[in-house]
């Protein structure tokens, strides 16, 4: 381990988050395997199947990310896009007190 | 009057009177006792109708105990409390007494026997939690509590509708069971829905509870969608509209939450999400339906506030509320990043939390009344809440990339209040007989079977594997997204501005008329009347000039003459 390395909190040193995935990578395909000794009971046919909840998790989060991502090129707008509207009026009247200050001198 | 027909909702109203009074440890008495001896009372609420008081021609019921209102108030109660002692040190006083008296409305609304009580207490709250977003104190809260108060009243006009129509129609103003058949039970149902944050016009959550303090949004978070949600129970149970707005409400949560850059905003799209878990429910309709809608509101309510309550320390610690500013925190705020995490895996549904316990029990209504889609749409949420709110809010707040900030962790009174909400979560998650037992009816599931949290563990795991796998998809942007609220506050800004360059135009030819008549005008008197010069040579105005005295006299005959005939005529 490098003086670099050791400045880090423990939780963040690349070598732990290496471990990380090691250790989360085991225990995925623990959870995946442990079906064939436990039992999942399925209601509808589908959901019976062989590591149905891994793949039906892991898939309907990408499909929702997409479409966010998809959806976000048409509703994303910068921070400040409805203050817009509402500043011409504070504009206006910061330049009329401006105006008035010329006006006073 | 006898006290039975008291609603304990008045203890905290009194509470909220009393926060303004008194000052120092008194108020912080007032602030910590009031709530308990308002928890007392209402567990000394029997069942069934406490008495009728006649109000014009109606009998008006203000008290009426169940253990489905029972267990509501209960939460609100637990609620008030904890965010008190959350709150107390660093909210100014009128935002605890709004928050009380809010809460005094919520609780009133539990127990109210009748349509007429249980619209008082509903424009109660709208009233109190406008001063509470307008508490933050910002000109963005000052705006988005304007727009709250807009939508929340004209939520109550609609509802208050329904209610006329109702009680004119049935002649009753019992709270009962009805479905959404005619104009009136629609008229209600949208009214409640409103409240409810349910689509199209869920945008004022998002809206206004982020614009709040960081003690504000706790109590914000708990109230309004709740009693929407026991509102329902009561009146619309069996729904078949429900279901399916449930379930866009559900997604719509996710998918906002998933674009959204502010902290707390994510958190506000979460609250839809999971009100969209209870609506679904309340469509169901069953037994299990709706306790598991009652089960998972309680739940809901503790662990949303306990996220909240983190987001709020980290605001207070930090002045920064984006997802791009933060990161890293966990090094110096390990309280708050603990129960933030203990919060963010309730809401997951997690086996031994809470939500794991409640949440279940809606998928299992569903399957038992074979909705197969429901079932799919509801675990398919499930592992999207993982994914928003799961991993996101502790993800971004707390590791991601280190922000280079190093704040203190919460003061003693907010990581206490933090540390109750957190431990209620996993005690729930560990027994869950102690919330089964309490509800409106009896609970025969059993939510910890093996295959089940093996399924749960696979949905939820893989579905963290997902969010590191496509983080680089999710960068987080400077932006906001646009919602439904843009119909209102963009397009028909613009369409006033265009009505009113319309009218401007119109005003500039008008004006240009007028000094154009005015000129012809002037230009007339100046020709008859006008005296420009007085010691010129230039001839005087038709009736300026000296005429001679004879002329004069024979104008004078005329007219006289003119008026002698006119006079006879």
């Amino acid at each position: 381990m490098n003086e670099e390395e050791k400045q880090l909190h423990w939780l963040v040193r690349p070598s732990t988050i290496r471990k990380l995935w090691i250790g989360s990578s085991i225990i995925l395909a623990l959870t995946v395997l442990t079906q064939t000794v436990i039992y999942v009971k399925g209601y509808f046919g589908v959901d019976a199947w062989f590591g149905f909840g891994a793949v039906y998790g892991f898939v309907s989060c990408l499909l929702m990310v997409l479409v966010a991502k998809l959806l976000g090129f048409f509703l994303k707008r910068p921070e400040n896009y409805y203050d817009e509207s509402e500043q011409p009026v504070n504009n206006q009247n910061s330049k009329s007190a401006l105006e008035e200050d010329n006006n006073a001198i | 009057m006898p006290y039975e027909m008291l609603s304990p909702a008045l203890i905290l109203l009194i509470a909220a009177a009393l926060i303004g009074l008194v000052k120092g440890h008194a108020r912080t008495a007032v602030i910590l006792i009031a709530p308990l001896i308002t928890l007392w009372a209402i567990w000394q609420v029997p069942d069934g109708v406490q008495g009728t008081v006649k109000f014009l021609s109606y009998h008006v019921e203000p008290v009426e105990g169940s253990p489905l209102r029972r267990l509501f108030a209960t939460v609100f109660a637990i609620m008030v409390f904890v965010g008190g002692l959350y709150a107390f040190r660093i909210a100014r006083w009128y935002e605890l007494a709004a928050a009380y008296a809010y809460a005094a409305g919520a609780i009133g609304v539990c127990f109210a026997g009748d349509l007429i009580t249980l619209f008082l207490y509903w424009e109660l709250m709208a009233l109190f939690s406008t001063i509470v977003v307008w508490c933050g104190g910002t000109p963005g809260a000052r705006t988005a509590g304007i727009r709250y108060a807009i939508m929340h009243l004209m939520g109550g006009v609609i509802l208050k509708v329904g209610i006329e129509g109702v009680v004119i129609g049935t002649g009753s103003i019992q709270i009962q069971a009805m479905l959404a058949t005619d104009f009136s039970t629609w008229m209600i149902l949208i009214g409640i829905l409103i409240n409810a944050a349910a689509p199209p016009v869920s945008a004022w959550l998002s809206d206004a509870y982020p614009e709040s303090s960081a003690t504000g949004s706790v109590f914000l978070s708990a109230f309004t969608t709740k009693t929407a949600v026991l509102a329902l129970i009561l009146l619309f149970p069996g729904e078949p509209v429900l279901i399916g707005l449930g379930l866009f409400m559900v997604m719509y949560g996710i998918i906002y939450a998933l674009l959204e850059n502010d902290v707390r905003r994510i958190l506000a799209y979460s609250i839809v999400n999971q009100v969209g878990f209870m609506v679904v429910a309340v469509g169901i309709g069953t037994e299990m339906a709706l306790n598991g809608a009652t089960a998972h509101a309680f739940a809901h309510i503790v662990y949303k506030a306990l996220l909240f309550m983190s987001a709020g320390v980290v605001i207070y610690r930090t002045g920064k509320n984006k997802c791009i500013e933060l990161g890293g925190l966990f090094r110096t705020m390990p309280i708050t990043a603990t129960c933030g995490i203990i919060g963010a895996l309730a809401i997951s549904s997690f086996p031994l939390t809470s939500g794991f316990t409640t949440k279940s029990m809606i998928s299992q209504a569903a399957v038992d009344s074979n909705l197969m889609w429901v079932y799919l749409g509801l675990t398919a949420a499930s592992a999207g809440v993982f994914l928003h709110a799961g991993i996101k809010f502790p993800w971004f707040v707390f590791f991601q990339k280190d922000s280079g900030l190093r704040p203190k962790d919460a003061p003693w009174n907010m990581g206490l209040a933090m540390a109750i909400f957190a431990g209620l979560c996993i005690l729930l998650g560990v027994f869950p007989e102690l919330l089964y037992g309490l509800l409106p009816y009896a609970v025969d599931y059993e939510p910890y079977t093996a295959g089940k949290v093996l399924f749960y563990l696979q949905l939820l795991l893989f579905s963290g594997l997902a969010f590191f796998v496509l983080l680089p998809l999710m960068k987080r942007t400077m932006t906001i997204s646009l919602d439904t609220d843009w119909l209102w506050r963009r397009l028909a800004f613009s369409i006033l501005k265009i009505i009113e360059n319309g009218f401007s135009s119109l005003n500039a030819v008008i004006e240009r008329q007028r000094i154009r008549s005015q000129h012809f005008l002037h230009g007339i008197a100046v020709r008859y009347l006008g005296q420009p010069h007085t010691a010129d040579s230039k001839e005087r105005g038709i009736f300026a000039r000296s005429w001679r005295v004879g002329s004069t006299a024979l104008w004078i005959a005329i007219l006289l003459s003119a008026y002698v005939l006119l006079y006879y005529l």
